[in-house]
């Protein structure tokens, strides 16, 4: 009950005496309101790109992993990459045996001429693929049938074409039924899938573009050879990204023979280790704003030191005074770090503030961004508790100079 | 003519409000010099006294008021409060023995400039374990108490000297202390707001109250029952105020002067008044 008294006593005066020097207590805390200031935008900014990046991994596909062969840096130069490029009946292999994937498809690109009646298109990427990729991709059907196992197993003249592929072709709105020649084979159109934009991150992004796929045995036929750009599987499970990176490196290894120490002639991503890296990142970005913060609310708590030395000094005889009243030294210590609490805390308060309008302003600024960008509430707290932490840090070595200070030496103080 | 603490014995009763002093040495350093202010002060003062300690300016009057109030150590000796050694209790206990044994109040009045004369008054209050409701009744009852009743939002600036040491002495009754402690509480007053300050000791003085005033003033020394006087810090008379050699030469010294104005203004060299009846503690103009 006493305790709270006091403490209402004191805070109630260390306003009174803040508010009768409200431009030197503004001027005080700059470095606390930057350093809030600074909290608080850091951590939105870090929250928002992170929030942005997962989202655009996500979509992507978390449990997505991409092969391809590759030259190791050794042998650069002395072989060519089609050498070492995935082979179809590797494909089928680790379809077959992988345990950690449940879908894989082959991404067998051909490029050619498409024609729709009198609307012909050139240099269109056409890829060949399994009815896996539905599954891995995701990608919605909006009109027809996506492609089914037959279709690949008795290399059919079909092919599914995007929404983008339509307007520049010049096709119907529902095209399943007619017939595109590509490359002067004769396809049926039996479906339409929605087109996606690509990550904005990836390279290429941000852009739709015409896609044609064909079922890939078909795609081999128009334009044979033994190896594929990619392959695209699915994880079983997110969390099994580095056991199937794993698993499928060594059975890859074990197709081409590689033993010891040679080099792998592939690379193995996976979506989910990507997210996995970027979260480290972002955990590292973030500790070093927070250092700098932690750097500046230092510089802040330093300024509030030297205000409250000021203070102590000039209200010398006043201490005199309480004290010869009665005033307990803890009380005084008390009076001094409520007040040098008080300060910092206002100064929290006005950072949170400058930064939830600068927040505000980048939402306005930055509208492609305004979902990811709010203040995450424990910058808040963090503010909070860091601006009262820095005023009973630096302020008690004033505190415990003027609760020592001895009633008839203060009072005769001038 | 060396005052001993013996000179008054029987009214020393242990107790609220009682000062034991034995032997009190205070030194001051000052760079490579020391300065002994207090070189052996052995005093008594009992409950309900009313002294006045008087002195040349140097004499130790401060610094024996000041280790009195327990603002201040003695270098060497004894002091005892209420029956308690001072010397054996830390700055939060001797903090709690001002605040509730003990008004001070300061030849320069000390009140805190930004806050009303109610405030003022009610500061021992914040620090002591009475009740925080009833604190600004009891403050505004000690102003009322001292004549300020229609003053209590008025800040220092705002009142006149005489109103501003009234401010200080409702500060130093609010707590009801045992004893109240004024070192020079007129030095910075006129003769007659001087003498309303003084009433209101002597007020005090009747509900029960110690009383120690310092003054230069033999007249404002006449209210106080006993006379101490210091010299070089140590205690050179300590007498009850209408046996005290010093007071009474002034007194007949101030009623030939009385009886010599008298007579000039009636008729030169007239009959001179004698001035033995002149009683201590009366009202005896400058
Ligand atoms: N803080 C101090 N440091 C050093 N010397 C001091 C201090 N305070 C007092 N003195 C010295 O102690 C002696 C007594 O001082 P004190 O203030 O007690 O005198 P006083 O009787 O109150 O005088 P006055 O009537 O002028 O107020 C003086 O010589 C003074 O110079
Ligand atoms: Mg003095």
């Amino acid at each position: 009950m006493i305790l709270v008294r006091l403490l209402f006593q004191t805070v109630a005066l260390a306003l009174v005496q803040l508010t009768g020097n409200k431009f030197r207590a503004l001027l005080t805390t700059l470095g606390i309101i930057i350093g809030v200031g600074a909290v608080i935008l850091t951590g939105t900014a870090t929250q928002a790109l992170k929030g942005y990046v997962l989202h655009q991994l996500d979509t992507f596909g978390p449990r997505k992993v991409f092969m391809t062969g590759d030259v190791p840096r050794p042998m650069r130069g002395r072989i060519r990459w089609s050498e070492v490029a995935l082979k179809l009946t590797e494909i089928e292999y680790l379809k077959n045996n992988a345990q950690t994937i449940d879908a894989i498809t082959p991404m067998y690109f051909v490029t050619g001429q498409v024609r729709a009646g009198e609307v012909s298109r050139d240099g269109v990427t056409v890829t060949g693929i399994w009815s896996d990729w539905h599954e891995i991709e995701k990608r919605v059907v909006t009109i027809g049938r996506p492609f089914i196992k037959v279709d690949v197993d008795e290399m059919r003249n079909v092919c599914l074409i995007n929404d983008k592929a339509i307007a520049e072709l010049e096709l119907r709105a529902d095209p399943t039924g007619d017939t595109l020649l590509i490359n002067n084979r004769r396809f049926l159109i039996v479906g339409v899938v929605e087109t996606k934009e690509m990550a904005a991150m990836f390279p290429g992004g941000g852009e739709t573009r015409t896609e044609v796929y064909v079922p890939v045995s078909t795609a081999v036929a128009m334009r044979p050879r033994l190896y594929v750009d990619f392959a695209l599987a699915q994880l079983k499970g997110t969390e099994q990204a580095d056991e199937a990176k794993a698993e499928i490196t060594a059975i890859l290894r074990r197709s081409r023979g590689l033993s010891g120490d040679d080099p792998s002639t592939f690379q193995i991503h996976t979506v989910q280790s990507a997210i996995e890296q970027f979260q480290a990142v972002s955990g590292v970005i973030t500790g070093v704003a927070l250092g700098l913060v932690a750097v500046s609310l230092l510089v802040g708590g330093v300024g509030i030191m030297n205000i409250m030395l000021v203070s102590v000094s000039e209200r010398t005889r006043e201490i005199g005074l309480r004290k010869a009243v009665g005033a307990r030294p803890g009380v005084i210590l008390l009076q001094f770090l409520v007040e040098a609490t008080v300060l910092c805390l206002i100064g929290g308060v006005v950072g949170v503030v400058t930064g939830g309008g600068m927040v505000a302003l980048g939402k306005a600024a930055l509208p492609g961004m305004s979902e990811y960008l709010s203040v995450p509430p424990w910058t808040i707290l963090v503010s909070v508790v860091f601006s009262a932490a820095v005023g009973i840090i630096f302020g008690m070595f004033p505190a415990i100079k003027a609760a020592r200070l001895d009633p008839i030496v203060a009072l005769r103080h001038e | 003519m060396t005052g001993t603490p013996t000179s008054t014995p029987a009214r020393v009763v242990p107790g609220k409000g009682t000062i034991r002093l034995r032997g009190i040495h205070k030194l001051y350093q000052v760079g490579s010099e020391s300065v002994h202010a207090l070189r052996g002060v052995s005093l008594d003062i009992a409950r309900g006294e009313f002294v006045a300690i008087m002195g040349a300016s140097g004499s130790g009057k401060s610094t024996l008021m000041n280790i009195l109030g327990c603002l201040d150590q003695p270098s060497k000796g004894m002091y005892e409060l209420s029956g308690r050694r001072t010397d054996r209790l830390g700055a939060a206990a001797l903090a709690q023995v001002r605040n509730k044994e003990i008004g001070f109040v300061f030849q320069t009045f000390e009140l805190l400039a930004r806050s009303t004369a109610l405030e003022n008054v009610q500061l021992p209050l914040a620090y002591s374990a009475r009740l925080f409701w009833g604190a600004s009744k009891r403050a505004k009852l000690a102003l009322e108490r001292v004549g300020l009743g229609d003053r209590m939002h008025h800040r220092p600036s705002q009142l006149s000297g005489g109103q501003r040491q009234r401010v200080a002495v409702a500060r130093a009754l609010v707590n009801e202390p045992a004893m109240i402690l004024a070192d020079e509480p007129t030095g910075n007053l006129d003769s007659k707001t001087s003498e309303e300050i003084i009433n209101l000791f002597k007020d005090v003085h009747k509900q029960g109250q110690t009383i120690v005033v310092v003054t230069h003033e033999e007249d404002i020394a006449g209210h106080a029952e006993r006379i101490v006087r210091l010299r070089d810090g140590i205690v050179v008379s300590d007498h009850p105020t209408a046996s005290d050699p010093m007071h009474r030469d002034y007194l007949e010294r101030m009623a030939m002067q009385a009886a010599r104005a008298a007579s000039g203004e009636s008729e030169r060299g007239g009959t001179v008044a004698p001035a033995a009846g002149q009683r201590a503690g009366g009202g005896v103009g400058p």
